[in-house]
């Protein structure tokens, strides 16, 4: 058998119950964003105001809110933005954070050193004060959130990577690569890089669900992507207030990200226990 | 020392190397001051216990030793008409592999577990000879079978945990000859290996040097190897080198203790105590008694003596010069080598 070692984790983690479902979800999840226009004619903007706070409707699959939007539209359209800020959020805290700490576990020393202070004085503002404070000072739209949740990823992801890239730093291949005239670059992206890439792909996906989170969090108080572009967040936002007439305003994008969470969570959580170093000898 | 007129091509020469390390506890030196040169062609054994600076002495010379904490503080290590001690990391980078190359002990961690052998052993070859992708594979094919891999046109898709220990050794030779280098500085590459595939890769290392004129440095603790490969040897202990001798010499006339002291712990087969012929109890095994001192508590005269059993106040007060003996190229540091005659 000499089928690629990723594939193997691939098979491996499909068959685990919980990730299957999650990446189901997933799946779903990603077509109805991307084919939201064919799903639904409405439009997520558009308002009916014959059609107030509807429930479950021949107009209004998912019901309509307190302007007569179209609730499936609108979380249709929302799932563009959950899967771009998890997606964005995520990428770039792995494509700023794992080069600096690829850098830091190779380099050692004073170079080391100053890397991984920074990424500790990072950690220090938790992403949704970062979020308020670009909110605030760029006004809440896409990149914005993109860029909050994302410099909140980066110390994590390096810290991640250094912890594992420095066992991998001392074995013997890394000297031999050393030993056999290889570049500084070559050796950190060819020869640590994908030896301790795994628990960044564990905490990638884990940190995908906890992006969603933030940016409906973000959405609910008012700081995230701005009204009328629909996300979950702010859909929830608007749903809060007519709670009592129409809870199924709020129960749909709760709901959703509930599930995006979770098949994140699912699917991390088993890449996590297919990766573990100590049953890496049992995957094939 | 090699002053007759047929001496052999030096390709390596080494001098006053000395190699400090910050800890701690403070500097310590773990190489000391060492000299040796190496002829083309030939096997030179490094041999001492574990701490003594022999991996270290390796690292140094490829300048890859980690720093901080390490670093190299002096000497000269003289390839062809270079030094490498002076020339610029980027021109080191083309000597390694290239011209050195260096095989590891361990050869279940010595190879990448996510890429293919092939990938591995052509990666050395595109890089120093510019080869395209399919002619280096051709010659990483041409390298396996070398070294005695069977199927080698199937081996080179194949990952490192689809091959046992001993191929992964062998596999490592092939890359570390791959681009015919001067030197190869093999540390330990036995010492994981089970005995019959030990002597396979001693065989095929000495097979392959003298097909291909390479300069090979054995580090090793382990005596029986060095009598089977290597024609000199040298002795080191604490970043020293306390005795150097062409290896029939030093088996025959060890002169420091501390080589008696390794000679003397070398398990052999039905040994006895033999003080009568009749008795058969197995012998104790000799043994050099306390460790390698750590690096920062050297003492300042002859680092062994602490644990040797010959020494006085001279030793401790001052460091024995490496000194000719009456056999030639035999040169050992010890104040004492006259009283230690057998």
């Amino acid at each position: 058998m000499t089928s690629r070692p990723s594939i193997e984790v691939l098979k491996k983690t499909m068959r685990i119950p919980q990730a299957a479902f999650g990446v189901v979800v997933m799946v779903i999840i990603v077509f109805s964003a991307i084919f939201a226009p064919w799903i639904t004619s409405a439009d997520p903007e558009e308002m009916d105001f014959d059609n107030l706070l509807q429930g479950f409707s021949e107009e209004h699959i998912l019901g309509s809110d307190q302007m007569g939007r179209d609730t499936l539209a609108r979380l249709l359209y929302g799932a563009r933005v959950a899967l771009m800020v998890s997606l964005g959020a995520v990428g770039l805290g792995v494509i700023i954070g794992v080069p600096l700490g690829l850098v830091s576990v190779y380099c050692r020393g004073y170079i080391d050193d100053i890397i991984m202070r920074v990424m500790d004085a990072l950690v220090v503002f938790p992403s949704l004060l970062i979020a308020v404070g670009l909110a605030a000072a760029m006004g809440g739209s896409l990149p914005t959130v993109i860029i909050a949740i994302g410099i909140a990823n980066i110390p994590w992801m390096a810290r991640i990577i250094r912890s594992q890239g420095l066992t991998i730093r001392e074995q013997d291949f890394v000297a031999a690569a050393e030993a056999g005239g290889m570049s500084h670059f070559r050796i950190i992206f060819k020869h640590i890089l994908p030896n301790s890439i795994a628990p960044v792909i564990v905490q990638s996906t884990l940190s995908m669900g906890y992006a969603v989170l933030t940016e409906a969090a973000l959405g609910f108080i008012g700081v995230g992507i701005q009204p009328p572009t629909p996300t979950w967040g702010n859909m929830l936002l608007q749903a809060y207030p007519m709670l009592d007439q129409q809870p199924l305003l709020s129960i749909v994008p709760g709901l959703a990200i509930f599930l995006l969470v979770l098949a994140f969570n699912f699917v991390g959580d088993a890449l996590r226990d297919v990766l573990d170093p100590r049953l890496k000898g049992v995957i094939h | 020392m090699e002053t007759n007129s047929q001496s052999p091509e030096v390709v390596l020469d080494v001098d006053n190397l000395t190699t400090e390390f910050q800890t701690p506890e403070g500097l310590g030196r773990a190489v000391d001051g060492l000299s040796f040169n190496i002829n083309k062609g030939e096997t030179l054994g490094i041999v001492g216990e574990s701490g003594c600076g022999k991996s270290i002495t390796a690292l140094s010379i490829l300048r890859l030793v980690p720093s901080p904490p390490g670093n190299i503080a002096g000497g000269s290590v003289r390839l062809g008409n270079r030094d490498l001690m002076q020339i610029s990391e980027r021109e080191m980078r083309d000597v390694r592999g290239n011209d050195i190359s260096m095989i590891f002990q361990e050869p279940m961690t010595s190879l990448n577990p996510v890429l293919t052998l092939g990938y591995q052993i052509t990666e050395t070859l595109r890089r120093h000879e510019g080869l395209a992708k399919h002619e280096a594979t051709a010659r990483a094919i041409e390298m396996l079978a070398l070294v005695q891999i069977p199927a080698p046109e199937r081996r080179v898709k194949e990952f490192p945990h689809q091959l046992s220990g001993g191929m992964r050794q062998r596999a490592m030779i092939a890359m570390a000859l791959s681009c015919n280098p001067r030197v190869l500085i093999a540390d330990e590459p036995t010492t994981a290996l089970d005995v019959t595939v030990q002597a396979q890769v001693l065989d095929l290392i000495k097979d392959l040097q003298e097909r291909l004129g390479t300069a090979v440095i054995l580090i090793t603790h382990d005596l029986g190897v060095v009598a089977e490969t290597a024609q000199r040897v040298i002795v080191m202990y604490a970043g020293r080198k306390v005795e150097e001798a062409p290896v029939e010499s030093l088996f025959a006339n060890p002169q420091h203790p501390y080589t008696r002291g390794l000679l003397a712990s070398v398990p052999r087969l039905g040994a006895t105590t033999g003080a009568h012929s009749s008795d058969s109890r197995p012998a104790r095994l000799a043994e050099i008694s306390g460790i390698v001192p750590p690096l920062t508590e050297i003492p300042s005269g002859c680092a062994f003596a602490p644990r040797c059993k010959q020494a006085t106040e001279k030793c401790t007060a001052a460091q024995p010069p490496l000194e000719e003996t009456e056999h030639p190229g035999h040169r050992v540091a010890c104040w004492h080598t006259d009283k230690v005659a057998v």
